[in-house]
């Protein structure tokens, strides 16, 4: 064999080792759909989304947990923005890049995003339910998942602003702007697309964490709604595992029903995700 | 009124980035609402220089200025302590090299400054962007269409609008940076007539590398070399006749 021909075979090779493993994800991912689908599917109605959890398992339903996981989505998301996209534009904008303090931070991050979501669940219990007295609350849970999910903000929020050309940061200066209004008029508004990818992404994370969550006490039985933000939850995930764990074969059908709402929601919010970045894409023409 | 008045005074100017001098001793008056042309070889400190005066050297945190740049008639000292960088850049607008418009509307990039400055009366903003658009020779190409995205316009319709945006906010001197290498032959032919339009209310002060730019369209010719300020005069004068055999050697090609 020629050398060019060689290349060609271990070309041939890779491109094929490549189709077959990205070909093996997506079917281990439309099987998983499909399971769901087929075993679910037909537990999902009106009733399904109206009805609190029972001990019969056809009257069962997700009430309870679609309304805490969207609550504590949205206790989540507010802090997770206020903190996450603050202590971004702090870190970019702010701190002396060079300064070991500012090291120490970023090393931090990085370190913080790897750890096991369950450690965060303990420092949790320790920090919010027994110190502050905060209870198994949905701010407890919403401020859980928000530290779990801020250095995925926080990263993704230096890389929008980094990634802004930075002769218009200049320009905006030159025109007696100070920092502040460098963010406010240009920068923040530009970078939004990135940011808010940033921030979907983390919800998409946020939506599916039971571990932390039960670490909490987060109830897995609730037959009402909460009323405020100190009130006791449950989430979707957390009612899934609930009835997973059931021996009756029932439950396990409204537990697929659940699995295949839960993997909508997060679906859906990575679509939201990946149309955002294109629409930021296309506007972007420097 | 004086004919030729002094706007700025730039006396004993030392510039340094960390401990390399990029300026020496730059003695240097500049005549109020004329076109003064900076020119030099390639690294000579002609943006550097341009940059002290709208203290945007301070932005770098390696950079130092030393000396004086007196801006009348207010007799002040822009590189004074007590001076705050945002009195300054509202006085001394800026362009740059490549044209750098906002990724918002052509309305919104021109008015940026006005908003800074707490403008919010519609009707008043509106007359502010079409004066300064009017001046940058741009109004006639874009009336109908201000509230489109400026990255649609071509280059040198950019580097006329980032010109507009910072004559909206009627500075007293404009800092123009090469405005025009970026652009090709009559866009540079559009600016260079702007030129003279715009002199009349503001100082103006543009780098250039083309010699037939500082000739056509500057009052005065400022010639600098490696740092320093070698010869100042009338353009006309220093074209046909410089004074220093250096200036002399760069007009007529022999390096730079
Ligand atoms: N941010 C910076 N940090 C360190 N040195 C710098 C910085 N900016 C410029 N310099 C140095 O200062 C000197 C003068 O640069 P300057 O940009 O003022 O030259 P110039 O005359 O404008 O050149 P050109 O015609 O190529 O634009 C150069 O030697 C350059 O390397
Ligand atoms: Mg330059």
């Amino acid at each position: 064999m020629t050398r060019s021909q060689k290349r060609k075979v271990f070309n041939f090779f890779m491109k094929l080792v490549g189709l077959l493993s990205l070909a093996l994800a997506l079917i281990v991912l439309l099987s998983l759909i499909l399971d769901l689908a087929i075993r679910g599917g037909g537990r999902i109605d009106m009733d399904f989304f109206t009805s609190f959890p029972s001990r019969r398992a056809g009257q069962a339903g997700i009430l309870s947990a679609w309304v805490g996981t969207l609550l504590v989505m949205l206790i989540t998301a507010f802090l997770t923005i206020l903190v996450g996209v603050s202590a971004a534009l702090y870190l970019e904008e702010y701190s002396k890049q060079n300064h070991p303090m500012t090291k120490l931070i970023e090393l931090n991050i990085l370190n913080l995003s790897a750890m096991p979501s369950i450690l965060y669940g303990l420092l949790a219990l320790g920090i919010f339910v027994h110190y502050f007295k905060l209870g198994a609350s949905l701010l407890t849970a919403g401020l859980t998942l928000s530290l779990l999910v801020l250095p995925i903000v926080i990263v993704s929020t230096r890389e929008a602003l980094r990634s802004l050309p930075s002769n218009l940061k200049e320009a905006s200066f030159a025109l007696g702007a100070t920092r502040f209004q460098t963010l406010y008029y240009y920068q923040l508004p530009s970078a939004m697309g990135g940011i808010m990818t940033g921030v979907i992404l983390a919800l998409s994370r946020a939506i599916g964490e039971t571990a932390p969550l039960i670490t909490i006490g987060a109830l897995t039985y609730i037959a009402f709604l909460p009323q405020s933000i100190m009130d006791p939850f449950t989430v979707l995930p957390i009612q899934l595992f609930n009835w997973l764990s059931r021996p009756q074969a029932e439950f396990h059908v409204n537990a697929a029903a659940a699995g295949l709402v839960l993997l909508t929601l997060t679906l859906a919010l990575n679509l939201i995700a990946i149309l955002i970045r294109i629409r930021v894409r296309k506007s972007i023409k420097w | 009124m004086v004919e030729n008045s002094t706007k700025l005074q730039i006396k004993n100017l030392n510039f340094f980035y960390n401990t390399q001098q990029v300026l020496k001793n730059i003695n240097l008056d500049i005549s109020e609402k004329k076109v003064t042309a900076l020119m030099g070889p390639s690294g000579c400190g002609k943006t550097t220089l341009l940059r002290c005066v709208n203290l945007m050297h301070e932005l770098v945190e390696e950079a130092e200025a030393l000396g004086e740049i007196v801006l009348q008639p207010q007799n002040i000292n822009l590189l004074g302590l007590d001076v705050d960088p945002l009195w300054v850049r509202e006085r001394v607008g800026m362009v740059f090299q490549k044209p750098n418009p906002f990724p918002k509307s052509l309305f919104e990039n021109v008015a940026y400054g006005l908003r800074l400055r707490g403008m919010k009366n519609q009707t008043e903003l509106s007359d502010r962007v079409e004066m300064a658009l009017n001046q940058a020779g741009l109004w006639g190409e874009v009336s109908d269409r201000l509230q489109k995205s400026a990255l649609a316009l071509s280059g040198g319709q950019q580097q006329r609008l980032c010109i507009a945006r910072a004559l909206a906010v009627q500075p007293e001197i404009l800092l123009l940076d090469e405005p025009t290498s970026a652009l090709d032959p009559i866009s540079t032919a559009h600016i260079e007539e702007q030129l003279s339009e715009i002199k009349k209310t503001v100082t103006v002060i543009m780098v250039t590398h083309n010699l037939h730019q500082a000739a056509r369209c500057s009052d005065d010719t400022v010639f600098m070399l490696a740092g320093e300020m070698i010869e100042k005069g009338k353009s006309q004068k220093l074209f046909t006749n410089p004074q220093d055999k250096r200036t002399e050697n760069y007009i007529t090609g022999r390096f730079g």
